[in-house]
């Protein structure tokens, strides 16, 4: 045994003291957390500039209508997203604090931008757009929207460059002590890792509000109330959730695939449960990757479509992770494996229900077909399960490193934090993150079913 | 042409400066909020003198983080996971303190009011008590290795050193208090009516207090930490600050039923009180009670030198916008507040 410990093959603290694991599973948590407000918050601004916009021009009150209703669902949701931003910011100081002392040189830069150029937009139109309709007059108030919608979409490319560093790092110079610094400002900024990333997961950010637009407005539909509200969010959220479905898989979905095969090529691997090397590699639909055994279980495998998908070439040679030393290997396979699948398997779905609630309001049969409604207004979910998955496949994808090929995820935690404290705030924020949820839930449901014209009523 | 790292030192102060002299009054009311605030209406009409500006005020903290982050990333590593728990405090409070803020107007029921009212007020006393005990640590000095890291017990016992010693606490209290000060400096600016006349009438011993608190941190300093003190003596910075606090506390103690004067007398004395600080700091950022060998300073915590280059590329513009911001929010936000009707606003 003790010759396993000294070669560090064993950990020789047992597997729950090890701090590793709770900073990994706190921050996993409080990103994924994190991240279920700023994907509405991005989807759902772009969509209230464009129904402003249309309220604008004459005859359009029942846009402004819906926007007003949107506003207020925005305001809770923001406010939630905001809250947990802070503790992320915090946490590269407090849970990965060697990392932040190596890379900070570099990373350093897009997070302080963020706060310069993105959250102080934000923060200061927000009041403005919830509560000051009357107070600014409509111009004015589309301005808000506008600066919000600038503001969130900013906070997405900063906080992508960051990510988009640790995936594909570029414009660095290290130091023999390990020390990253930065080399050029504009090929960080520039990381065509960081486009291609942005892209896609803005895409995605828009799917998940056009879901949840058209969600309400299927309800709606379903109860036979608010009906000539209902039928615009509907409409809005099927065109805006077509558009953004189809580019989600392509060419985004297709450049970030690119990119992983060329870049990674062990993410690709694990992601598809590829472990013998060579051309013509297949595609899996199901199959469960057995790691011991190095194969996947009860494969359904379309051939060559991996070569084609990742290279453009059904002939092309596509590594599997028998040509990849283990200690390279993604740390969860399985779970990576998985998140891969659901999001490309959700993406599908996405875009075959969202043709088939087009081409039924198109031909008008939509509203006598209530199982599509039903579909309509239960698919809202799936978007944030998908960009859940989708950003696992992002980051257990990186994993064994924390800046690919350079720094690993086992090198960047704070040296003096020990699994007690972390194991503690973990909890902590498990308590209150859940309070928080049941709250928002709470709110956002009464807002629905107070209706588009709550503030025509008096409130209950 | 003054050192890049000077630079970078400065800007940070000024940073975390604004934070808290904009936060500041924030946290204030939010401690006043239950006492200056009795019926429902008169704690809307609190929270409407700062729903639409503490976000944006909160966000100083972000861009101060993201500054030091920037130019000191040993700063930033070794403080943040030193004070680990005292951080996720932090955290935790300022969650609570947003989800009251914003949530309260939504919640119709009395009870739940009541409760959000408590939790504003719980959130906002916990911020100041803490980040002023970590600045006292900073000036005290933390066990630096020469890893660049330490590990601290919260609280001190026997001759071991912790996050929260008297010397700490003391500073905690100073802040928080100076703080609740500047609160009720704000709620006089910003309100009318009964709130404004309890706020003024707590507003004169609040000052004197943080008047002699600020007095008997410095003598505390001088016992802890004599050479910090007696850097004040030959930092020019430091004498800058002394005179901004000295003007602030005349003009709080010489304009008692004023609005903006007082206001702006508070402002520079939280402003004087922190650039005396840092100025006797200077170039330390974290002293280290290993030995001044082992202190991070502004040349061992720097990262490099395109990356601040970089930064001031793009620093003068990023705060002329947050500060047009600021500005539009000011303008459209004049006056005296009242309540609104609810569901129209906080
Ligand atoms: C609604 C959500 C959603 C949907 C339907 C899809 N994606 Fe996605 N995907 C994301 C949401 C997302 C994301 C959450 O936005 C990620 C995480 C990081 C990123 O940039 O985007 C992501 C990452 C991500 C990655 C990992 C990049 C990396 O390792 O850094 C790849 C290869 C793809 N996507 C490819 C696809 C393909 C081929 C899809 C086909 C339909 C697809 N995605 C649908
Ligand atoms: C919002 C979407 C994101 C999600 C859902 C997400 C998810 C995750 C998950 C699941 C892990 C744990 C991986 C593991 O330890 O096996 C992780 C780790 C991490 N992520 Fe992300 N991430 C997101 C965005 C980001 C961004 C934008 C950054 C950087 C700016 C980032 C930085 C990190 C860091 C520093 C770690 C810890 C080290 C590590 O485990 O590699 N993440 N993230
Ligand atoms: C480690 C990663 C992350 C950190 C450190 C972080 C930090 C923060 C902070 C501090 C805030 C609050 C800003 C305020 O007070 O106004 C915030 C909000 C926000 N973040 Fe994050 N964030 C992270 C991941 C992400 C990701 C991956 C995205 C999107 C791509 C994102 C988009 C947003 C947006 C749009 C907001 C505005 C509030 C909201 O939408 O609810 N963040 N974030």
């Amino acid at each position: 045994m003790w010759h396993a410990i000294l070669l560090g093959a064993v950990s020789p603290v047992p597997m729950l003291s090890n701090p590793l694991l709770w900073h990994r599973l706190q921050f996993a948590f409080t990103i994924v957390y994190h991240y279920l407000f700023p994907q509405l918050t991005m989807g759902l601004a772009l969509l209230i500039v464009v129904m402003k916009g249309l309220a604008l021009r004459p005859g359009g009150e029942a846009y402004g209508t819906a926007a007003r209703f949107w506003v207020r669902i925005f305001g809770l949701n923001f406010a939630i997203g905001v809250v947990t931003g802070l503790p992320m910011e915090f946490q590269f100081g407090t849970n990965w604090a060697r990392f932040s002392q190596l890379t900070g040189g570099v990373i350093g830069q897009t997070l302080a931008l963020e706060g310069m150029f993105a959250f102080f937009l934000e923060s200061s139109f927000l009041a403005m757009l919830v509560w000051g309709e009357k107070q600014l007059g409509p111009r004015k108030h589309f301005a808000a929207a506008v600066a919000l919608f600038v503001g969130s979409w900013l906070s997405g490319v900063f906080i992508t460059t960051t990510n988009a560093f640790m995936q594909h790092p570029v414009g660095y110079t290290r130091a023999a002590d390990g020390v990253f610094s930065l080399a050029n400002f504009w090929t960080y900024v520039l990381n065509p890792w960081a486009l291609a990333q942005y892209a896609h997961n803005q895409m995605a950010s828009l799917v998940t509000a056009s879901f949840v637009v058209t969600a309400v407005g299927a309800y709606w539909l379903l109860r036979g109330v608010h009906l000539e509200q209902a039928r615009l969010n509907v409409k809005i959220g099927t065109i805006a959730g077509l558009f953004a479905s189809l580019a989600v898989a392509f060419p985004t979905g297709d450049v970030q695939a690119k990119l992983v095969a060329t870049h990674q090529p062990a993410a690709l691997a694990a992601m598809e449960g590829r472990f013998e090397s060579g051309p013509r590699a297949d595609i899996h639909l199901i199959g469960q990757p057995n790691v011991a055994k190095r194969r996947l279980d009860n494969p359904i495998a379309v051939p060559a479509v991996l070569s084609f998908l990742a290279f453009g070439s059904f002939n092309a040679e596509v590594k599997g992770l028998n040509d990849i030393p283990e200690n390279d290997w993604p740390t969860s396979i399985e779970l990576l494996y998985y998140a891969f699948h659901v999001m490309v398997g959700l993406g599908t779905l996405f875009i075959g229900l969202m043709a088939l609630a087009n081409l039924a309001r198109w031909r008008g049969w939509l509203e006598r077909h209530r199982w599509l409604l039903w579909s309509m207004m239960l698919a809202f979910p799936f978007p944030y399960i998908a960009n859940t998955a989708g950003w696992m496949t992002a980051e257990l994808g990186r994993q064994p490193w924390l800046v690919y090929g350079l720094l690993r995820t086992s090198d960047g935690a704070s040296p003096t934090v020990h699994a007690g404290s972390t194991a503690f705030t973990l909890i902590g924020f498990t308590g209150l993150y859940f309070l928080l949820g049941v709250a928002f839930l709470f709110l956002i449901g009464r807002e629905v079913q107070h209706g588009p014209h709550a503030d025509e009523v008096p409130h209950a | 042409m003054p050192e890049l790292t000077t630079v970078w030192f400065w800007i940070v102060a000024v940073m975390v400066t604004l934070w808290a002299v904009l936060d500041g009054f924030d946290f204030g009311v939010g401690v006043l909020h239950r006492f200056v605030g009795r019926s429902d209406t008169e704690r809307r009409q609190v929270l409407a003198a700062i729903g639409p500006v503490w976000d944006g005020n909160e966000v100083w903290l972000i861009a101060s983080g993201g500054a030091i982050f920037l130019a000191f990333p040993r700063l930033l590593a070794a403080a943040f996971s030193g004070f680990y728990l005292p951080v996720i405090f932090v955290a935790w409070a300022l969650i609570l303190r947003g989800i009251s803020i914003e949530l309260r107007s939504h919640m119709p029921g009395a009870l739940w009011r009541s409760f959000f009212d408590t939790t504003f007020m719980l959130a906002s006393l916990a911020v100041p008590v803490l980040v002023g005990a970590a600045l006292g640590n900073v000036i005290r000095g933390v066990p630096l290795t020469a890893d660049g890291f330490f590990e601290l017990p919260l609280f001190a016992r026997g001759n071991v050193l912790g996050v929260l010693d008297g010397y700490t606490l003391l500073c905690g209290v100073l802040v928080l208090v100076t703080l609740t000060a500047h609160g009720a400096n704000w709620l006089v600016c910003k309100t009318d009516g009964v709130v404004r006349a309890r706020a003024l009438a707590l507003r004169t011993p609040l000052w004197l207090a943080a008047v002699a608190l600020w007095l008997a941190t410095g003598a505390a300093t001088s016992v802890v930490s004599p050479d910090v003190f007696a850097a004040a003596r030959t930092a020019p910075m430091a004498w800058l600050g002394l005179l901004l606090v000295l003007g602030g506390a005349l003009t709080v103690g010489l304009k008692r039923h004023g609005e903006l004067a007082p206001f702006f007398g508070g402002v520079a004395f939280i402003a004087g009180a922190l650039v005396t600080a840092v100025a006797c700091l200077f170039p330390v950022v974290l002293r280290s009670s290993n030995g001044p060998a082992l202190s991070l300073t502004v040349t061992n915590a720097a990262s490099g030198a395109i990356a601040m280059q970089s930064g001031l590329m793009w620093w003068g513009p990023g705060m002329l916008l947050a500060a047009s911001y600021l500005w539009w929010t000011l303008r459209h936000f004049r006056g005296k507040v009242v309540a609104a009707k609810d569901g129209e606003g906080y």
